[in-house]
């Protein structure tokens, strides 16, 4: 797709995307790394392999607009936009300072290519489902792409989305559920079990995929399929991630919703990251 | 009338023979039988207006038909959106719609819009200062329904959100000259709507909608009414009626709540001596009246006297549009009646 670094593979730019995200991390000696390790090769995937853009103009009508409804993850998302060039690397170590254009939550209008404000959930797919029949309106080949949670599963605005989605036949629409099992409250499931999923969104007249979503070469096999399908309906890919992804000490740890990481476990990940050790 | 189902209502008690009104239909008309009206005005205004612009959408969460937009289905089928009886959505998808570029004017009943989908209203469209119109229907007192269709506190929770302009609009011919205004306006509207066949009531006095703007409609010496919505026809007919025994009363609209025309207000209140009323079609709490107390305040203005016209802290009753409207003194003669007891005090 993007024509950007064809030379790097999606396995580096994951890493990489790990890398800016625990030096994030870093900067606040806390946060939502669990998530961002974890989704780091969904948005590896994303950026550079399924999603059209211009680094240099954030807002080019003919992107394919990628939404963040989980504003608590924007960590993750800022290592891919800077990994992708639309944020300089050098605003890294601002993450979550004042007069920062990178604050903890995830809101349009701070940052380039930050399409919405996700901070309170629930509000993604439906933003998607708006965007998608404006952009056939426009007759804009155009993909919406919305990255949301299992957490997010129990709004029910999400689903509200997902039947009208599945009712207007958005081809053009494109979910990704990043199903890491952990929500503040503890796992996913103990707080409210959305299982089986894969057949529900199929019941809304959705395409349905599940995939590792931490296997890259799954990964891209689901987006082309979601991008090529031919019938009209929506595409979904539900992605079953590991949090903390990558570290495995980071990994190990139970309640990881919002990880404390000491001072010195900085450098310890980020070598673990740089030396490609896995779980 | 009682809120009980254990106390049986006492005209079945005593035999009384005074004719019982009927809930009837869910909107029931605010037009008193002598007063000219004017069809959907809405409806008709914005189907027009879309002709011209191209950017205008229509969406509804299956209340088209009940918020006057079905005329702009039929007008324009192709721009509009039908989305369910899911009003987070409906919100939600509006945004989406702004974000590309589009002017969604959404409708559903007031007490959706506001009770149910006030996270979507505020994240999704009123942080990001979109250009998204939210158009309802059934706002305060308009409908026998009881609390699940009564709107009593929308002003108060919306006048809390930031960006956000709200309009009040009295009658037909203040909708249809709001329809093309709020288009013009850049940033999310919410607009209360009477529909159906809506009263027309000043014309006659020459009154044109600016946005932002309260207008004093007729003035006078004995008592400033300031009020909006629906509650401004009632404050110029109860003048009339005050007029007849001797007191004269003046009427300030404000259409715009928010933001407040708080220069005119102060201006208003300033000229000494008035017995100064808000009258709303609202709860009197966080609405126009408090809004205009605050501003007051603020001002360092005290009139001799300051009463609210308004609906009680309370989830109201069903029953009869009319008999409701007398019950919480929003009928025409209750407020005559309240300005000349607060007067006489």
């Amino acid at each position: 797709m993007t024509q950007i670094g064809h030379n790097i593979s999606l396995t580096e730019r994951a890493r990489r995307i790990r890398r800016h995200a625990l030096r994030m991390g870093e900067v606040q000696g806390q946060g939502y790394i669990a998530q961002a390790l974890g989704v780091a090769d969904v948005l590896a995937v994303s950026y550079f392999h399924a999603t059209n853009y211009r680094p240099d103009d954030p807002e080019w009508e003919g992107r394919d607009r990628f939404l963040l409804s989980i504003g608590h993850y924007a960590i993750a998302l800022y290592a891919a936009l800077i990994e992708a060039k639309i944020i300089p690397e050098g605003e890294l170590a601002t993450y979550g300072t004042d007069d920062s254009r990178l604050p903890m939550s995830g809101m349009a209008a701070y940052t380039p290519g930050m399409e919405i404000t996700g901070g309170s959930l629930g509000h993604g797919l439906g933003i998607a489902v708006g965007m998608a029949l404006a952009l056939k309106r426009k007759n804009s080949s155009s993909f919406v792409y919305n990255l949301f949670s299992d957490g997010e599963l129990d709004e029910g605005s999400t689903w509200e989305a997902a039947m009208s989605a599945g009712s207007y036949k958005l081809d053009n629409l494109i979910g990704i559920v990043d199903v890491n099992q952990m929500q503040a409250d503890g796992p996913s499931i103990g707080v409210l079990n959305f299982e089986p999923l894969a057949p529900k969104f199929e019941a809304f007249g959705w395409f349905v995929q599940r995939v590792e979503g931490n296997d890259i070469d799954a990964l891209v096999k689901a987006f082309d399929a979601a991008r090529h399908h031919t019938e009209a309906k929506p595409r979904i890919i539900i992605c079953d991630t590991k949090m903390a992804k990558g570290v495995p000490f980071l990994e190990a740890r139970d309640r990881n919703h919002f990880l404390r990481v000491e001072p010195h476990e900085w450098a310890e990940a980020l070598r673990i990251i740089d030396a490609g050790v896995e779980a | 009338m009682r809120r009980s189902k254990y106390i049986r209502p006492t005209h079945l008690e005593s035999g009384s023979d005074k004719p019982r009104l009927t809930t009837s239909a869910m909107i029931a008309s605010i037009a008193g039988p002598d007063q000219p009206t004017r069809s959907a005005p809405f409806g008709n205004a914005l189907a027009a207006l879309a002709h011209k612009d191209d950017r205008i959408v229509g969406m509804s969460a299956d209340l088209a038909k009940y918020t006057d937009l079905h005329l702009f289905r039929a007008a324009h089928p192709d721009r509009f959106y039908q989305m369910g009886m899911a009003e987070q959505l409906l919100m939600m998808s509006a945004a989406g719609m702004a974000r590309e570029g589009f002017q969604p004017w959404v409708t559903t009943y007031a007490v959706f819009a506001s009770r149910r989908a006030y996270d979507f209203v505020c994240l999704a469209i009123a942080e990001e200062m979109l250009d998204v119109k939210i158009v309802c229907a059934l706002p305060g007192l308009t409908t026998g329904y009881g609390p699940s269709h009564q709107a009593t506190e929308d002003l108060a929770m919306f006048r809390g959100m930031p960006n956000l302009t709200i309009i009040d609009p009295c009658d037909a011919s203040e909708i249809e000259q709001a329809v093309p205004a709020i288009a013009a306006h850049k940033g999310p509207v919410y607009m209360r709507l009477l529909r159906g066949n809506v009263p027309v009531v000043l014309d006659e006095y020459g009154y044109k909608f600016e946005l932002g703007k309260a207008k004093l409609i007729r003035d006078g010496r004995d008592t400033l009414i300031i009020s909006s919505g629906l509650m401004t026809m009632r404050a110029l007919e109860a003048a009339k009626l005050l007029q007849k025994d001797g007191v004269d009363v003046a009427v300030l609209h404000v259409p715009t709540i928010k933001p407040l025309d708080e220069v005119t207000i102060v201006a208003e209140c300033r000229k000494g001596g008035r017995l100064v009323v808000v009258a709303e079609n609202h709860t009197v709490i966080g609405g126009l009246g408090e809004a205009v107390a605050g501003t007051l305040m603020r001002a360092g203005v005290a009139p001799p006297a300051f009463r609210q016209i308004g609906l009680p802290d309370e989830f109201l009753e069903a029953g009869a549009l009319p008999t409701l409207h007398d019950q919480y003194g929003l009928s025409t003669i209750k407020v005559a009646e309240a300005v000349k007891a607060w007067l006489s005090t």
